[in-house]
């Protein structure tokens, strides 16, 4: 079919042809439309003129504002830098003391330190730096350590058990379930349950005190105080990183878990660790 | 349903008889399931072992199913291939077609809902096949390709039978493209959950998959052109080029893209072709023309049919659609690299793609006006038929969402907007209105016509099923635009010293309430679906509910705005 045809509703003529009762009107492209399209292809070109744009043999047109993105980022990066050149300079310069005795570079350490620790170590330590299990709350005042200023920046630069780092601290309990017999272990376990007033079985404790004192105190102290020369957690203060039962106990007695933090200072600069060592001790624990 | 129904016979249940005999058919399948079966006995690792088990049970199912076809007869079901076809077309794929889609739309949605609550709530994650890894790309592939694509082929048989007045060149063919392609969407799904994926962006099927889409592909393209190629009216009807266009574009990308090297031929693992950013760009040539020639045209070729056909208005303009479908496809193949913004993808690349992308804006308006238009002289219509209202939604969502793609790619906002909920909330304005509605508007025309009713089970249940969608996806829209800039705003904040202010854990707790929002949302536009599924399922039977004529009646009743229950 393709006689002409005038649609009745609009007056206008249509292109005579018909499919299964569509017939299509004559209209002419709107104008707003075509101008609008026009304008978007003047301004795609007007932008290949100016930005990086046509691909060549070997190259591509550079466009006529030698935009880059590389040097973009460069730029930026470097004006975020220049802005805090000077303090941060101040700040290589000082020990992590000096640092937090001037009000003016500890405040901007200390953001620095949390921009650094949100990118770096939240994610075994938490965005609150309340830690988990197997991952040291940061915000009490309980320190493997130690929590003076110069021990964090120690422990945050080279690590605990970290294989590629010399310095690192390294503390390692030995496994007593080879050592002690079963019996030993449920006793000497429910006495560290007992020090730290955990429920416990009175008669138990007592028989593992003295499993404690032949076999433990030699790290952990007489009293159980732990010791931060060597790594040795105080048992006393109901604090656990692997758990306060007497079974959670009874297996870190048996086969002790030994946890592994990098040291930072080779991947952030001593700097960074010098912000982070004064974050960490803003928390509420430092010494 | 407490009102009552009157069942409406069809027109002429008296069966065509045996069209085909199922003979080789079944050869072919019990083949094809014993390759199945030594494949999984010589896999080379677990989940391909698992995953020819499951194509065993596939093909050996149906191939007992077509031995035991005659005792199906009887069933209350209505035999899908047993209604004459009067006007010589060939109905039944586009039949089975539309309750596949409808099918699938439910899954595809269903899935989307539950990976929205995953988000809200991880300990939903059920290890290890419903993770939120897996379940993921089930619910992209299974809105995009099992709902979308089902709808598409559906509407295209539809369509091109109709305006060229030709049956479906290839006889069996066309069910061979139907079954084929549930069998990839069945492969497709069943293997995300085993865990089998290439890692491509809607293309996460692995390569033995990929080939058997190619070969079904190939028939689809087949059947399409053959009808063409034997049309009795002297012209192509525009949304046949779009359709076309369609097809014939998503075979060049799906080869491109899935090019890999199988580790072993009865092995899961591939490796592509690509490496570095060579990979990354031809993938997002992939997925962005997926969206512009699947999502985007051959959609575009459902609304050229079904919105003049259901206004019963002429096209608004024939030059406009001859402009706008040649500036469409030839710009949009150039945009995928505003995907990569800001990435190792060279500068020159990334300004092309987003100058293209600009230029894109008024071509993909060309759809929306065209649609509008032919409206013009039939807006009362908006009032009295629920299927155009859906249509004009569609098409106002369509607009929005292609006016949004352009913005999005320009540089400084990408900057704020990659990789945050607001590319979330764009592509689902897109899909759930536009592609979602015009499917849905064009399964509403089609089923009534399609199994020989004199009209839908409920006129008003429709429109229920627009106000639930409509609300769902304006629901799901804002709060993805809401909580996709808050997200790119924090994590690029910065203090007055230079440092961030929040961790990425952060941000990820403040999107909370708006994953809960979304999906409430996604529940209101799953509803909707349901609601639609109930009334098609109705209307198939032969059922009619008694109701008011929407808009009011002919001898002036007052409408009432009753709802459908």
């Amino acid at each position: 079919m393709s006689e002409k045809h005038i649609d009745e509703v609009s007056g206008v003529d249509t292109t005579g042809h018909e499919w299964d009762g569509i017939r299509e009107l004559n209209n002419p492209l709107p104008r707003w439309w075509v101008i609008t399209f026009y304008i978007t292809i003047a301004w795609a070109l007007a932008y290949t003129v100016a930005y990086p744009a046509w691909p060549l043999v070997s190259s591509f047109t550079g466009g006529l504002l030698g935009y880059s993105s590389r040097v973009e980022l460069k730029d930026a990066m470097a004006l975020a830098e220049a802005s805090r050149a000077e303090y941060a300079a101040a700040v290589a310069q000082k020990s992590v003391e000096e640092v937090l005795a001037d009000d003016t570079l500890r405040t901007f350490a200390t953001s620095a330190g949390a921009a650094a620790f949100k990118v770096n170590c939240v994610q075994c330590h938490g965005s609150g730096a309340a830690g988990s299990a197997g991952f040291p709350n940061l915000n009490d005042d309980e320190w493997l350590w130690g929590g003076a200023p110069g021990d964090i920046f120690t422990t945050i630069a080279h690590g605990i058990r970290y294989g590629a780092d010399d310095t690192t601290r390294v503390s390692e309990m030995p496994a007593f379930g080879e050592m002690l017999e079963p019996a030993q272990v449920r006793q000497v376990a429910s006495y560290v349950v007992s020090l730290s007033g955990g429920a416990h079985d009175a008669a138990l404790a007592a028989e593992g005190a003295q499993v404690f004192a032949d076999n433990c105190a030699a790290c952990h102290g007489d009293a159980g105080k732990g010791n931060r020369e060597l790594g040795a957690p105080d048992l006393t203060d109901a604090i656990w990183l692997y758990g306060s039962s007497l079974d959670q106990v009874a297996a870190q007695v048996r086969t002790p878990r030994h946890g592994v933090m990098p040291g930072w200072q080779e991947r952030l600069g001593e700097t960074t660790v010098k912000e982070l060592a004064v974050f960490i001790h803003s928390l509420g624990g430092g010494e | 349903m407490s009102a009552p129904c009157r069942p409406v016979p069809a027109a002429g249940l008296t069966s065509i008889g045996d069209e085909m005999t199922h003979g080789p058919y079944i050869i072919a399948l019990g083949i094809a399931a014993f390759l199945a079966l030594a494949g999984a006995g010589f896999a080379v690792d677990r989940p391909f072992a698992q995953h020819m088990w499951v194509l065993f049970f596939v093909l050996a199912g149906s191939a007992i199913v077509l031995m035991r076809r005659t005792s199906f007869a009887s069933s209350r079901v209505p035999d899908l291939s047993a209604y004459p076809d009067p006007s010589a077309y060939m109905d039944g794929p586009i039949r089975a077609g539309s309750i596949a889609t409808m099918f699938w739309g439910v899954v595809g949605l269903l899935v989307g809902v539950v990976v929205a609550l995953q988000l809200a709530y991880p300990d939903l994650n059920i290890e290890p096949w419903f993770n939120f890894g897996r379940m993921r790309p089930l619910h992209t592939s299974a809105v995009v390709f099992a709902f979308g694509g089902n709808a598409l082929i559906a509407t295209s048989f539809y369509v091109v039978q109709r305006t060229s007045r030709a049956r479906l060149w290839g006889g069996d063919l066309a069910w061979f493209v139907f079954w084929g392609y549930q069998l990839f969407i069945v492969m497709a799904a069943t293997g995300y959950l085993l865990g089998i994926t290439q890692s491509r962006e809607y293309a996460e099927p692995e390569w033995y998959v990929d080939i058997w889409l190619t070969i079904v592909w190939v028939a689809y393209l087949a059947v399409f052109l053959g009808t063409i190629l034997k049309r009795k009216e002297p012209h192509i009807y525009v949304a046949n080029w779009f359709y076309l266009s369609f097809i014939v574009t998503i075979a060049m990308l799906h080869v491109v893209n899935n090019l890999a090297m199988p580790v072993s031929i009865v092995g899961s693992k591939s490796y592509s072709l690509f490496a570095g950013v060579q990979d990354a760009l031809t993938q997002w040539w992939y997925g962005h023309n997926a969206v512009g020639f699947f999502l985007t045209a051959g959609f575009l070729g459902m609304m050229y049919y079904f919105v003049p056909k259901q206004a019963n208005r002429p096209v608004y303009s024939y030059r406009l659609s001859i402009i706008h479908f040649w500036a469409l496809i030839f710009l949009y193949i150039w945009a995928g690299p505003h995907h990569l913004h800001y990435t190792a993808l060279p500068d020159w690349a990334q300004t092309l793609g987003m100058v293209f992308s600009i230029m894109l804006w008024m071509p993909s308006w060309g759809g929306m006006i065209n649609g509008l238009m032919t409206l013009s002289g039939a807006w009362d219509k908006i009032r009295t038929d629920p299927i155009i209202r859906m249509m004009v939604a569609a098409l106002a969502f369509y607009g929005m969402s292609t006016f949004e793609g352009p913005v999005m790619s320009i540089k400084a906002v990408n900057a704020l907007s990659h990789y945050t909920d607001w590319t979330i909330g764009h592509v689902h304005s897109g899909a759930l209105g536009w592609v979602g509605l015009i499917s849905f508007a064009a399964i509403y025309h089609m089923v009534p016509k399609l199994w020989g009713r004199a009209r839908l089970y409920s006129e008003r249940m429709v429109i229920w099923h627009f106000w639930l969608a409509t609300l769902g996806i304006v629901v799901y829209a804002a709060v993805m635009w809401v909580s996709g800039v808050m997200q790119g705003l924090m994590w690029r904040e910065y203090d007055e010293q230079g440092f961030l202010v929040y961790s990425f854990a952060e941000t990820v707790a403040a999107m909370h309430p708006y994953y809960l929002m979304r999906a409430a949302g996604g529940a209101l536009y799953l509803t909707g679906a349901l609601v639609m599924a109930f009334n098609i399922w109705m209307t198939i039977l032969g059922h009619q509910r008694e109701e008011d004529p929407v808009g009011g009646s002919a001898t002036g009743r007052q409408p009432t705005l009753q709802p459908a229950e």
